[in-house]
């Protein structure tokens, strides 16, 4: 795939971005070897060093200019870039740019000369997060069962880069399938998971089993304000799929913003509960947070209580 | 024309600060001026300020009268602060400022819009001014309530009280001096509940109104489990976009001023640690702040909401007092006729509740749920 003069890499997510720039540079070096690349960042820019860089090098071979962060660069960088492009360039340049408006002339200017652009969305919810991590094991020719996607979210989902390593870990360390065992060997200790663990069996109205998790957690240190954040987020999604009826997973799912395992889950939870016994479970979680951020005397109290109350709920519970 | 025209609704308060004014033995050198939100206490502080340096008293059309109230006058300071917090920085230089003599006028006039927000170290530099008065300087200190404030400045200062004005007043004062049709004045100071400012936002701003409108509709809405779940969710996502449509550039700029401040290179990519670390406490209180500017607008929507269960309420006694959405009369006889008194209360108290978490740190989206669903109404 032969390389046009402009490219744009456009949105926030840092992964995507930093990964496009890598091929792009990789897709140049394949037709030129000995390609020069230079590097400049938006913010640091000073006035002319583009047309110095994009100017024919004295060995005739081609340049590649990068310029960072357009977004954040100052009035000199926009104006040669606009300069530049009207001109047209000798060399490669490949520009950055996060968001906003900042550099808006300069990007109209490249859009004009029929710039290549590379999106870089933010990925920020479980269904992009799914999306990403599937795609992750099967660029690299690997198959992931949907469980162990949804362990991994569980685990190390918060941070995309951290994300992105665990999967090139399991790719790198494993092979086969990657099943939800898999994941749970490299990332089931951590705390995130186990929190996700206490909810799913109080959600399921096992009490023992989330009672023993939970002083298993707390034992180990756990705090209780993202177990309590963890309850209201799994309750949130029951309620949320058991009220939008029937339909497809995979359309429920792009609606509702979630993954379409996360559906199939919520789905098959909200089978034991009906809306009141719900809302009273969501009221003794939301009551729950209020005593854990210091509105009640024992937070470990409030959070045993809301997870027996859960539990109690979902075996039919009377008020 | 008086200076004391805008001061609205405050007759008793005004009267105090006016003998101050006229009779040198009624004066004091710090006041304290507390009212609920919107109720004009900067517009009485400048007011006051404006009488103290006006020759005739406060008459509105001098050449003293007009700066005091641009805020352009040289004896008049008056510390309004965007941040969370005033720090002891500040305080120290206006402590440092009251020492000094009034340039032209007859007094030097303090002003701190919000003295609740003083840290404690802050307090302690204002308190040796405080204590051992300076002839000719006067300080006036706003509050929403005398519990807001750090008790040894409350102690050492006179304290006035203001009312939430009638809506009369405030409905007359936005056709006067905003130029507001009567009948939307009239509308927008009800539905504000005599919140000056809202009131005034509302009354030029369809938006605002039709965001009011949306939130109050909730109310006759919520059936269903699902529908609980979707208005917390559409009530805590108006509170997000207010929050960044309203930061961003505020946020940049000041990064910008404090790293001039600094004599540090705004454009550098790296800077050293010593100015790495102010940026961090700046971008730390920047959160915090639009945080608490996220809660407000969820804590105003709640106000609100809680005004159409008070009209219901109010409907059902009765009782001849005029709703404060009258706007919206359809909605609250739906609310008048499906709920009994008692689970008017409970709505109400559902709407408190939410509040006090909210204020309590719980997640803005989990508390609503939570109120949401003891919305429901009976099927
Ligand atoms: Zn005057």
């Amino acid at each position: 795939m032969s390389v046009p003069s402009y490219v744009l890499i456009s949105g926030p997510e840092q992964v995507i971005a930093e990964r496009a720039l890598a091929s792009t540079l990789e897709a140049i070096r394949e037709e030129e070897p000995d390609v020069e690349v230079v590097r400049l960042e938006g913010s640091l820019y000073e006035p002319g060093s583009l047309h110095v860089h994009t100017s024919p090098s004295l060995f005739g071979g081609r340049k590649a200019v990068v310029v960072r962060d357009l977004d954040e660069g100052n009035d000199a960088l926009i104006e040669d870039l606009v300069a530049i492009v009207a001109q047209g360039s000798d060399a490669v340049l490949v520009v950055t740019h996060k968001s906003g408006t900042r550099g808006k002339k300069a990007l109209d200017a490249l859009k004009k000369a029929k710039v290549r652009i590379i999106e870089a969305p933010a990925i920020k919810s479980d269904r992009d997060k799914t999306a990403f991590v599937t795609n992750e094991f099967r660029s690299k020719g690997r198959k992931v069962a949907p469980e162990a996607v949804r362990a991994l979210l569980e685990a190390v989902g918060k941070d995309l880069r951290e994300l992105a390593q665990a999967c090139q870990q399991l790719v790198d360390d494993t092979t086969g399938v990657i099943d939800a065992a898999t994941v749970e060997r490299y990332h089931g200790g951590k705390v995130e998971a186990t929190g996700f663990r206490v909810a799913d069996a109080a959600v399921a109205g096992e009490a023992a089993e989330a009672l023993r998790l939970l002083r298993h957690a707390l034992a180990t240190g756990l705090d209780p304000v993202p177990i309590v954040a963890v309850l209201a987020s799994q309750l949130r999604q029951v309620a949320r799929v058991a009220s939008a009826g029937r339909g497809r997973s995979a359309d429920l799912a792009k609606q509702l913003g979630m993954a379409p395992w996360q559906v199939d889950r919520a789905r098959a939870a909200a089978r034991g509960w009906d809306g009141d016994r719900l809302g009273r479970a969501i009221q003794a979680v939301a009551a729950a947070d209020f005593d854990v951020k210091g509105g009640g005397r024992d937070p470990v109290y409030a959070v045993e209580r809301a997870v027996l109350e859960i539990t109690r709920q979902r075996a039919g519970g009377a008020t | 024309m008086s200076v004391w025209r805008d001061v609205i609704g405050q007759e008793q308060a005004v009267t105090t600060l006016r003998d101050a004014v006229a009779d040198r033995a009624r004066m004091t050198h710090a006041w304290l001026l507390t009212g609920p939100p919107g109720s004009g206490r900067s517009t009485a502080a400048r007011a006051f300020a404006a009488a103290l340096l006006c020759p005739d008293g406060g008459c509105g059309t001098c050449h003293e009268c007009h700066t005091v109230l641009d805020g352009s006058h040289a004896d008049l300071t008056v510390m309004a602060t965007q941040g969370l917090s005033i720090q002891v920085k500040d305080a120290r230089e206006l402590a440092q400022l009251a020492q000094h003599r009034p340039s032209v006028g007859a007094w030097r006039v303090i002003v701190i819009e919000d003295a609740d927000r003083l840290t404690e170290r802050a307090a302690d530099a204002l308190l040796k001014a405080l204590e051992e008065p300076v002839e000719r300087t006067v300080w006036l200190l706003c509050a929403p309530s005398v519990e807001d404030v750090i008790i040894t400045i409350r102690s050492r200062s006179r304290h006035v009280r203001l009312r939430t004005p009638p809506v009369a007043a405030v409905a007359e004062l936005l056709t006067r001096r905003d130029g507001i049709e009567p009948a939307m004045a009239e509308y927008a100071a009800r539905a504000a509940q005599s919140h000056v400012g809202l009131a005034r936002r509302l009354a030029r701003d369809e938006g605002a109104r039709g965001r009011r409108r949306d939130i109050l509709r909730l109310a006759g809405r919520i059936r269903s489990l699902g529908d609980a779940m979707e208005a917390a969710a559409n009530l805590a996502a108006i509170a997000t976009q207010e929050q960044s449509a309203s930061s961003a550039e505020r946020d940049a700029a000041e990064k910008t001023r404090l790293l001039e401040q600094l004599g540090a290179d705004p454009e550098a990519r790296t800077q050293p640690p010593h100015i790495r670390s102010q940026v961090a406490a700046l971008e730390k209180e920047q959160k915090t702040r639009a945080t608490r500017f996220g809660r407000d607008v969820v804590d105003r929507s709640l106000v609100d909401l809680l005004s159409i269960y008070r009209d219901a309420l109010v409907t059902q006694a009765g009782s001849p007092v005029e709703l404060v959405n009258a706007d919206l009369a359809d909605e609250v006889r739906t609310l008048a006729g499906a709920l009994s008194s008692e689970q008017l209360l409970l709505a109400m108290d559902a709407i408190g509740t939410a509040r006090e978490r909210i204020e309590a740190n719980v997640p803005p989206l989990l508390a609503l749920e939570a109120m949401a669903i003891s919305l429901r109404l009976p099927r």
